[in-house]
């Protein structure tokens, strides 16, 4: 029997705080391993708090697998830049890259968690989004 | 239009917003996080520095340069918001706008701000100059240069009143009441600089 090589979901996560996006990633890497490509970013182009587009867009490129991408994010510039980031993807990437609406931390590790099963894109965002207040 | 009417539209804007970028920040420390000004004041930095480059090209070009340039620079939730303004308003409007054309790219422009953020007019935010100056805009008429002039301005004092239902001052719920809105007040900023360029 022949089985497809496993390529898992990739997370990424969006912080206005590097500290805090850095932090998120170490606890999906101690909880779920090496399993899931993985990155993050945190703070503005001049180094302060906020979100920086172009970081947003690297680091989609780091964590990119052909399952496709979740990103969780913090506060409301957050997801506004990460959304403008997955526009700006080509074309073929972009239906592949999903703004989860979950809080950072434990939607970064249930996400992480779910991908790392090799679930598609829209389980692992459906995983995530459990955590939100309906 | 001209490239050096294109360069004093875009310097308008760019410079006001500089200028302001003080006060922008007082008002976003009183509801938000302090940060609008500094991040305005970056980006039309950028806008500034990249202006040669930009007014060379025609107005739907230049205007996305700027979109494009606010996207890149800004940060926070005003670099996406106010470069998705100018993103499709240099996608919709022509190189020799007529008010008719103009009332219609700013209206789309402004439809595309309120998909960014999912927000409408109504809760403390940029839209809530931006739409009432669609409004005046598209209604068309004499004077419309000192009407619109006049409207923005209005319609920043506005959302004193108003309750932030969207972004960071919205997690104040009743204590944003009492403070303009930061991005309305710099929408507004913006408005008044270009009214005064073309000398309206």
């Amino acid at each position: 029997m022949t089985r497809k090589p496993q390529v898992n979901v990739g997370v990424v996560i969006v912080s206005h705080s590097s500290k805090v996006a850095e932090g998120a990633a170490d606890m999906v890497r101690q909880m779920v391993g090496e399993a899931v490509p993985l990155a993050f970013t945190g703070g503005n182009a001049d180094g302060g708090l906020g979100t920086d587009v172009a970081a947003i867009l690297a680091a989609i490129d780091r964590a990119w697998t052909p399952a496709g991408v979740v990103i969780l994010v913090d506060l409301g510039g957050a997801e506004t830049n990460s959304e403008m980031a997955v526009e700006m993807l080509d074309e073929a990437r972009r239906g592949r890259v999903s703004v989860c609406n979950a809080p950072i931390v434990e939607g970064a590790v249930i996400a992480a968690t779910e991908a790392s099963g090799g679930s598609p894109l829209e389980m692992v965002k459906r995983m995530a989004e459990e955590l939100s207040p309906q | 239009m001209d490239e050096a009417v294109r360069k004093r539209l875009i310097e308008a804007m760019a410079r006001t917003v500089i200028a302001h970028a003080d006060e922008l920040t007082e008002l976003d420390r009183q509801i938000g996080d302090g940060d609008h000004g500094l991040n305005m004041k970056r980006g039309f930095e950028a806008v500034l520095e990249a202006l040669p480059a930009t007014a060379a090209k025609p107005l739907p070009e230049a205007l996305k340069g700027v979109g494009t340039t606010l996207v890149m620079k800004v940060g926070g939730a005003s670099g996406p918001l106010y470069g998705t303004f100018f993103l499709a308003l240099g996608k919709t409007i022509p190189d020799a706008p007529t008010a008719t054309t103009l009332a219609g790219a700013f209206a789309a422009a402004v439809e595309a701000v309120k998909a960014r953020g999912k927000s409408q007019a109504g809760q403390k935010t940029m839209l809530d100059v931006l739409v009432p100056v669609a409004a005046v805009l598209s209604a068309g008429g004499a004077d419309l240069g000192p009407r619109v002039r006049a409207e923005a301005l209005a319609a920043a004092e506005a959302t004193i009143p108003m309750k932030a239902m969207r972004g960071r001052a919205s997690f104040l719920g009743e204590r944003s009441i009492g403070h303009p809105d930061p991005g309305a007040r710099s929408s507004a900023l913006m408005i008044v600089a270009v009214c005064d360029a073309i000398g309206a």
